[in-house]
């Protein structure tokens, strides 16, 4: 009886967390749409997730394009089919890799910042000073980095797909013979247009996951610095499994129909 | 005029508030006196709706705070937080003019700048702190920001929580007499949480002793060394023996 009782709560607790943050991200789709609007704080956010994030996207989708042309080749030969780097190194980054990717290192990067940064104000009573000065912190915290997440991981998803396949295309080109024009002419005659847009809109998801996440788990963050640090844990934990469960029925969603 | 009647709040099985009821009269200042613990904090946080009580009614000038706009309700009130709670990523004069940036109370850039400056030369600090970040400030630097944050909308209403915590005397003093110069020719009203019993003397018109929950003695403060309350008298003569348990 005990075993089934702790069962029975875990699953309680879980469908409990599960309502929290939906009912978050209800609230914060809901300010979304209702003035006040910051937009410097929009501006910042969006600066500090694109622009900033760019050198470790741009640094990790052309390792993984790399490697990934030396796997094709590599298990290609096994039964002659070596030609098929370009192709499978572009339909990999795009539909699948360069999100991933992209999403995951924006957990890692964004998340973890987000959280702490909000945990941080929250136990220093920043936020009920928000409060008192007439601010609402679901507008003024939540609302810019969730919006501008959404907005600017899609871009970093293109940018990281087109630097993928470059490094791709430099390795193989480099070390396993391609011809550079060839191999640029079979990428674009492959890739179609839904997979682009599958990507972009997988970035757009993965975005708005990992800003929630860090928002969420930052505004409920627990006392001192164990709180900062549970909250920042939690959130790049959840980030990144609801990033990959995301990636899966996105995935089914876009190709499976 | 703050009046609380028999406010309940609990957390989970901690019951922090116990039926506090407390009359705040227009344009005084009370200090709310207490051991660590005993919902000090709580019982403000409560009349700016920062937590809901579970029981009771806060009203503000007759009007109950659940019933007011809350936008128009918080712009009367001005809060200097125990850890000053300065906003890191922004300059300390962005900080001051917090309210006077944004929302109903909007001014242009540069005369909520002025403002600001205005506000900092109040609580004696000069303009080149104004561009500084928060954390380049010193402790007392930083109490005296939020001082001048609590200000900067001339509010009517003015909490302080724990304003010399963590100062040296000498800084303790400068920030007591500011508050008691600053609610005097505002003619706010006031209510600062203290253990300090040089800040209650300095700043107090009228004290309240709250232990366990419950306001134990409301009086003047002249009449406070003599209340015959065992509470406020173990309280403010800090024994270890008396009615509140030094242990809790």
């Amino acid at each position: 009886m005990r075993f089934l009782a702790a069962i029975g709560a875990t699953v309680l607790g879980l469908l409990a967390a599960v309502g929290r943050v939906t009912l978050y991200a209800v609230q914060t789709l809901s300010h979304l749409l209702r003035p006040p609007f910051y937009f410097r704080e929009l501006a910042v956010a969006l600066l500090n997730i694109g622009w900033l994030s760019l050198p470790v996207v741009g640094l990790t989708a052309i390792f993984t394009g790399g490697a990934l042309a030396l796997q094709i080749y590599a298990g290609g030969a096994r039964f002659n089919a070596e030609a098929v780097v370009p192709q499978i190194v572009a339909i990999g980054m795009v539909r699948e890799l360069g999100p991933v990717l992209v999403g995951l290192m924006i957990a890692a990067r964004v998340t973890s910042s987000i959280a702490a940064e909000i945990a941080t104000m929250k136990v220093t009573e920043q936020i009920d000073a928000l409060v008192t000065l007439s601010t609402h912190p679901m507008k003024y915290l939540t609302v810019p980095r969730v919006l501008a997440a959404t907005l600017v991981v899609p871009l970093l998803v293109a940018v990281g797909d087109v630097i993928g396949i470059a490094g791709g295309w430099a390795v193989a080109t480099g070390t396993l013979g391609f011809n550079p024009a060839a191999y640029l002419k079979n990428t674009i005659n492959f890739l179609e247009l839904r997979d682009i847009i599958s990507s972009l809109a997988k970035g757009g998801v993965f975005g708005f996951i990992a800003a929630l996440m860090g928002c969420y788990f930052g505004m409920n963050s627990g006392r001192g610095a164990q709180g900062v640090g549970r909250a920042t844990k939690g959130s790049v934990e959840a980030a990144a499994i609801l990033i990959l469960a995301a990636n899966f029925v996105l995935t089914g969603v876009f190709f499976s129909l | 005029m703050i009046t609380l009647e028999n406010v309940h709040k609990s957390f989970g099985s901690n019951h922090v508030l116990r039926g506090v009821n407390l009359h705040v009269p227009k344009g005084t200042s009370m200090v709310i006196i207490g051991g660590s613990g005993t919902g000090k904090s709580i019982t403000i946080k409560a009349v700016l709706g920062l937590v809901t009580p579970d029981q009771g009614r806060i009203t503000v000038d007759g009007t109950d705070i659940t019933r007011t706009d809350r936008d128009a309700f918080l712009a009367r009130f001005g809060m200097l937080f125990q850890g000053a709670a300065l906003f890191d990523s922004l300059p300390v004069w962005q900080n001051v003019a917090f309210r006077l940036l944004r929302g109903s109370l909007k001014r242009p850039r540069d005369e909520a700048r002025a403002i600001a400056i205005e506000k900092l030369r109040r609580v004696g600090l000069t303009e080149d702190v104004a561009d500084r970040l928060p954390a380049e400030l010193s402790g007392g630097m930083q109490k005296r920001v939020g001082l001048a944050r609590a200000i900067a909308a001339d509010p009517e209403i003015i909490f302080f929580d724990e304003p010399t915590t963590g100062l040296d005397p000498i800084m303790a003093g400068v920030i007591n007499d500011l508050i008691r110069e600053i609610v005097t020719e505002m003619g706010a009203s006031a209510v600062t949480i203290t253990h300090d019993m040089s800040s209650v003397r300095a700043i107090a018109d009228n004290v309240a002793m709250l232990h366990e929950g419950v306001i134990k003695w409301t009086g003047p403060v002249a009449e406070m060394d003599a209340a015959g309350d065992p509470y406020v008298d173990q309280f403010i003569h800090g024994r270890a023996t008396g009615p509140i348990a030094a242990v809790r």
